[in-house]
């Protein structure tokens, strides 16, 4: 198993109790919440941890992309992976995602990961993703066309970093005369692709499909969906005639290691919840707009909407598995049993989350690189060479 | 008198329609909410018309073809379908997105239609009048926000909803994305062309509309040459269920000078 640092880099300044007129931190809080000088404090603060990552010996280290919400400051994802391209010399960068049906100009997006694998020499990891229903209410891009976008952006990509150019694309929403992408890719023929999702079918079948074999990340879900969803993968692959490997299955999983178990939940508690019932936290017209599922889908997610819109302690997410939180003992043991089931090759460790401030994220990152990172990956290894 | 389900071919689809009643058409565009709500307004227009009331093409009974991804290519399967109907001097009522796709009709072919009435019609920029927004709205807000009267609205929500009728409401509502979500209910072309709309063209809207606002209504009403504009009292977004009588009256009032020589528009 690898281990990726994943940090969601929220805006944890937010004043939580004049905040608290909005039912949700995403698109209607007003901006006039962010302090610029705090963001930057925290920009800079969130930068050194993913940095410490690659020292405390993490494989890879991992930013994502969200609008106008004070759950993470990362509208650009490519702006941290290039702020962290020259200041990490051996850890993979991975871009978890980039939200491609959100630019109209998708070749923006190939040039920028090329330019990062370019400058890393070859660490970049790229990531797909549609973003979540609320960047379109921010961005404005019509949900109902999320898909289409989708498919035919990553079709374009992909052509742009492995036909010779130039030459002409026309597909539904994209048409450019000239195709012709400077600079190609460090990675040959490109950088790997890992896409994120919390689960939905159509993802997880065209994920797995055999023209791409792309690493699937569960993000943030109940242990039973993760391995639920983990499974969908493993039999579609089954079903194309093939066997996924392990390293095509990822899961993102916030992780808070202490002394004891007592003194873990005790420090996390309020900056989990934080995370979960503030800074996560949207209605379902935020985070399912029409169009974003198939009609199908959202006849079924109707059912399974108040795991988003209603609050969940910490006590609840450690019991459903969303959450690892206790000593090293305990994390450790959690995790490797849900690896002998799961048998997930990457490992995404969420260790800032909310308004989990710089020394407890530190102690955590250092708690779990040293008594419970070595000895899952000295099972892993064991395992994956007896299997092998 | 009840309406009668039928199909109409279009473009290697269909669409659904109810007919019902004889004399000179009465065509109704119905809004984002489907078209069965309006049924009990347009039920009295049977004794003197020919009521036609189709589903959009994705909405209610009718498909969602491959080809419709704007709000043009509503307009164009309606061209198809005034001629596969052969509709000839047609008095087109529409409301909020209806009436929107009905202006979107009018610009490009007015030939087969006789007058207007544009009830709380989307497809112009707001600019900096204030709109509500139909796709944060809850199933309740988008109630509670497109009456005026909340005892009214209560009465709606306590009407019993089918699992079909809750299928329909989903379909619908993801065609109206399709349609409307970005620009959000606007063509920014569409101002250029509202001079083509040169037949008697009445503008109705509720004076407490709160997701298109009354100064969106005067706006629109003052951008199409010789069109009235009329604001119902006590009305939000929908006059054909709020205040349908009055409604009626201006309806039946605009069809009545239209037929007498369309002076009333000039």
């Amino acid at each position: 198993m690898k281990f990726t640092l994943f940090h969601l880099m929220p805006y944890a300044d937010l004043d939580l109790i004049g905040s608290a007129a909005y039912p949700t931190a995403w698109v209607h809080t007003p901006n006039t919440f962010y302090d610029p000088k705090r963001g930057a404090r925290l920009y800079n603060r969130y930068l050194d941890e993913l940095e410490l990552g690659e020292a405390l010996g993490f494989d890879g280290i991992a930013v994502n992309e969200h609008h106008s919400t004070a759950y993470g400051m990362m509208p650009s994802p490519i702006v941290m992976a290039s702020a962290l391209a020259r200041r990490t010399t051996t850890a993979k960068i991975a871009i978890l995602g980039s939200a491609i049906p959100l630019r109209d100009h998708p070749l923006t997006l190939a040039e920028e990961h090329s330019m990062i694998d370019n400058i890393t020499e070859g660490r970049l990891i790229s990531g797909f993703v549609r973003g979540i229903g609320a960047e379109y209410h921010a961005w404005g891009t019509n949900p109902v066309f999320s898909h289409e976008r989708f498919h035919e952006a990553h079709d374009l990509i992909i052509a742009a970093w492995t036909r010779p150019g130039p030459f002409r694309w026309s597909s539904k929403h994209y048409h450019f005369e000239y195709v012709n992408l400077w600079p190609r890719p460090y990675q040959q023929p490109h950088p790997p692709i890992w896409v994120p999702s919390q689960g939905s079918s159509e993802t997880i079948e065209w994920t797995a499909h055999p023209d791409r074999k792309y690493t699937y990340l569960q993000t943030f879900s109940p242990l039973k969906s993760v391995r639920r969803y983990l499974e969908q993968y493993r039999e579609t692959a089954a079903r194309h005639g093939y066997t996924a490997s392990d390293d095509r299955l990822g899961w993102a999983v916030p992780i808070y290691v202490a002394e004891s178990d007592e003194v873990a939940r005790r420090e996390a508690k309020l900056h989990f919840e934080n995370f979960r019932n503030r800074f996560l936290k949207m209605p379902i017209e935020m985070l399912l707009p029409p169009g974003y599922s198939s009609l199908e889908s959202m006849k079924g997610i109707a059912k399974a909407k108040a795991q988003i819109t209603g609050d969940v302690t910490l006590e609840i997410a450690v019991e459903m598995g969303m959450f690892f939180c206790g000593s090293a003992a305990t994390v450790r043991e959690q995790i490797a049993a849900a690896w002998q089931d799961m048998r997930v090759g990457h490992l995404l460790a969420m260790l800032q989350f909310g308004t989990l401030p710089a020394e407890l994220t530190e102690r955590n990152m250092r708690l779990f690189c040293a008594e419970v990172m070595p000895a899952l990956r000295a099972l892993t290894a064991d395992q994956e060479r007896a299997a092998a | 008198m009840n309406f009668t389900l039928r199909d109409a071919a279009i473009n290697g689809s269909t669409m659904s329609y109810r007919e019902g009643g004889s004399g000179p058409p009465l065509l109704f565009l119905h809004g984002a909410g489907g078209a069965e709500s309006a049924l009990p307004f347009l039920l009295p227009f049977t004794d003197r018309f020919r009521v036609i009331v189709p589903d959009h093409p994705g909405f209610g009974r009718s498909p969602d073809p491959a080809w419709l991804d704007n709000i043009h290519d509503a307009a164009y399967a309606y061209l198809d379908f005034l001629e596969a109907l052969d509709l000839r001097g047609a008095h087109v009522v529409g409301t909020s997105l209806g009436g929107w796709i009905a202006i979107e009709i009018a610009i490009r072919d007015r030939t087969r239609l006789a007058s207007l009435t544009l009830v709380a019609a989307a497809g112009i920029r707001p600019g900096d009048i204030p709109t509500g927004d139909l796709f944060m709205w809850s199933p309740e807000d988008r109630v509670r926000q497109l009456v005026a009267s909340a005892a009214f609205a209560d009465r709606i929500l306590a009407l019993p909803q089918t699992a079909a009728q809750a299928e329909v409401a989903l379909r619908n509502h993801f065609t109206t994305a399709k349609l409307a979500w970005e620009p959000r209910f606007f063509d920014p072309n569409l101002e250029k062309w509202l001079h083509r709309l040169a037949l008697p063209t009445q503008v109705i809207w509720g004076d407490q509309d709160r997701l298109f606002p009354v100064e969106y209504g005067r706006k629109l009403a003052a951008l199409i040459p010789g069109a009235s504009f009329t604001v119902i009292e006590d009305c939000g977004h929908l006059p054909q269920i709020e205040q349908s009588d009055r409604l009626t009256e201006l309806v039946l009032a605009h069809v009545a000078r239209a037929a007498a020589g369309g002076a009333a528009a000039a």
